[in-house]
């Protein structure tokens, strides 16, 4: 199999003594659509960071479509394009010459540049905005430049820290649309995200960090597999006074008033409707209280949270 | 990457520098122009009237290599030290990090990037020198090569400050508290055989008198000091500059966590 990322034994010390990166291991399979997940602090950006050369890494192996990036940086970086989690680019240029002066770096003669730029400002309607300087650009536009510049000398490998922060919900649908897009038609695409949504969408596999470690590294189904509860919200017909007394099921009242209630993996719906319907509640609508991701990720991020406490109270 | 690949990302570089300075002209290129305009009336026309002659020449024909000089180096110096220290702190220089570009490249397209601009500044400075004085070449090929060797060092200068600078004061304190100090003293207004014999061997020390001496002997033909040993110095400092400046790329000091 090719692998469009293998990192191993990935290690980062800063200079104040902290941890960042604890020996990871992890590959990203050619044409994958890959989400690295984790909470503030956990390793992400220092991760993607070193892959991008924006870090220093302590020790390990990094290599891009088989590029090792010790010994064969050049070609490693041809194959990479990376939209970092902050705006990066010169505030002063017009849209336009963000974009052909990056293809520039890579060496793209400027008449190809201009038509790769175009491409790319038109994929992501900014075509309008091209002789706009950067700096008047909102938000979520320049978020979709530095897309386009990353994507301008046509990387096999496409990295995005956090690419629909601070981005509206309809837009951020269309950016997902253009990513699923460009992954169908062959780019490898990793991002880190907070939205769990946007990650459980997109993505096919999933690896969690925290701490500086993996904790999990699988694809985006057996992740959810292994969801054992979800939590339901009912709206109901009647103004309830206190949560029912279900048999079976753990239930809440929320603030305005729905039914919260815990299914366990394996246990029918029917049931909970059965015991609703012995009590006189009827339901008016139904849904999930998170989407089932972010339920999984909180969990694990906690229970590794318990666990690494528990390793410092039996050490010290 | 391949040789053509290379040379487009070079020029890539040096066309965004020059881009860059030519876009804010009222900044770069105009107010070198108003000093030595102002210094040509000042020292050159005024108070030089009442100088004489200096090396055989009279006063302003004797500063205008120095005064083409300064501008050079300081114009050299400034552009590169202030374009890349806001591709710091803008955080565009991740642009550069994250692509193939060599360091050596990188280095060079910053270097050309510097040495565009004090040329330029050299062009017009010494065109407006015409409006005061006449000049003829001695010696055009010491001409060039001293112009554009210390264009060159300068341009170093200002990538290894900028390199190394954390905020914007740090990019001001060499240019301010070094660089001006040492083109002053450097035989831009007199001729060292003025001083006491101690200051004289003080002013041997100074790198910038070797230019402005080079510089001088190529227009007028008179230096303080041997023109081929100013050559040799330049030359010695360029290759002791890029070294140091290569080393803090490969580092990455301050651009790479």
């Amino acid at each position: 199999m090719t692998y469009a990322l293998e990192i191993e034994g990935l290690l980062k010390n800063y200079g104040d003594g902290f941890q960042a990166l604890k020996g990871i291991d992890l590959r990203v399979a050619e044409g994958d659509f890959f989400a690295l997940l984790g909470p503030n602090g956990a390793g992400k950006s220092t991760t993607l960071g070193i892959v991008s050369s924006l870090v220093n890494k302590t020790a390990g192996k990094v290599r891009v479509f088989g590029h090792d990036m010790d010994t064969d940086l050049s070609r490693a970086k041809l194959s990479l394009g990376v939209v970092p989690q902050e705006f990066n680019f010169n505030q002063f240029e017009k849209a336009f010459d963000v974009v052909t002066t990056q293809a520039g770096y890579y060496g793209i003669p400027l008449r190809q540049a201009k038509a790769s730029a175009e491409k790319y400002l038109k994929k992501l309607g900014l075509w309008d905005k091209r002789d706009t300087p950067a700096r008047m650009l909102s938000g979520g536009m320049k978020r979709r430049l530095m897309i386009a510049r990353a994507l301008v000398h046509e990387p096999k490998l496409l990295i995005l820290d956090e690419p629909t922060a601070g981005v509206d919900i309809e837009l951020r649908r269309s950016m997902w649309q253009f990513l699923e897009d460009i992954n169908r038609q062959g780019t490898t695409i990793i991002l880190t995200t907070h939205y769990l949504e946007e990650a459980e969408a997109l993505c096919r596999n999933i690896a969690i960090i925290d701490r500086g470690e993996i904790i999990r590294n699988t694809s985006k189904r057996d992740l959810l597999q292994q969801l054992s509860v979800e939590t339901f919200l009912l709206d109901t017909e009647n103004t309830l006074a206190g949560p029912p007394d279900l048999p079976g099921f753990e239930v809440k009242l929320d603030d305005d008033g729905a039914l919260e209630v815990e299914v366990s993996k394996g246990t029918s719906l029917n049931a909970l409707f059965i015991e609703l319907e012995k009590q006189g509640i009827r339901v008016l609508s139904m849904r999930t209280k998170a989407n089932r991701l972010e339920e999984l990720f909180v969990r694990m991020v906690e229970e590794n949270a318990k666990q690494a406490h528990k390793v410092v109270e039996v050490s010290s | 990457m391949t040789f053509s690949a290379l040379w487009t990302a070079f020029y890539t570089i040096l066309t965004r520098e020059i881009r860059r300075f030519t876009r804010i002209w009222p900044q770069t290129l105009l107010p070198p122009a108003v000093t030595m305009t102002l210094y040509f009336i000042i020292f050159g026309s005024l108070i030089g009237s009442r100088i004489g002659e200096m090396g055989g020449f009279d006063y302003m024909q004797f500063i205008v290599p120095g005064l083409i000089m300064m501008a050079v180096i300081t114009n050299s110096y400034s552009n590169v030290v202030s374009s890349f220290f806001s591709m710091k702190f803008q955080r565009s220089i991740e642009e550069l990090l994250v692509s193939p570009v060599p360091n050596w490249a990188i280095l060079a397209g910053y270097v050309a990037g510097g040495m565009a601009r004090g040329l330029s500044i050299g062009v017009i400075v010494t065109l407006l020198s015409l409006a005061f004085t006449q000049l003829s070449i001695h010696n055009l090929a010491m001409v060039v090569v001293t112009v554009f060797l210390t264009s060159a060092l300068f341009s170093l200068g200002g990538f290894i400050n900028a390199m190394l600078a954390t905020k914007f004061d740090d990019i001001s304190i060499v240019p301010t508290f070094v660089l001006t100090p040492l083109t002053y003293l450097g035989g831009v207004f007199y001729s060292i055989d003025m001083l006491p014999g101690f200051w004289q061997g003080v002013s041997m020390a100074n790198p910038i008198l070797y230019m402005v001496n080079g510089f001088r002997y190529g227009i007028l033909g008179v230096s303080d000091v041997n023109p081929f040993v100013s050559l040799g110095m330049i030359a010695v400092f360029i290759v002791l500059l890029a070294a140091v400046a290569l080393h803090l790329l490969s580092r990455g000091k301050g651009i790479r966590h």
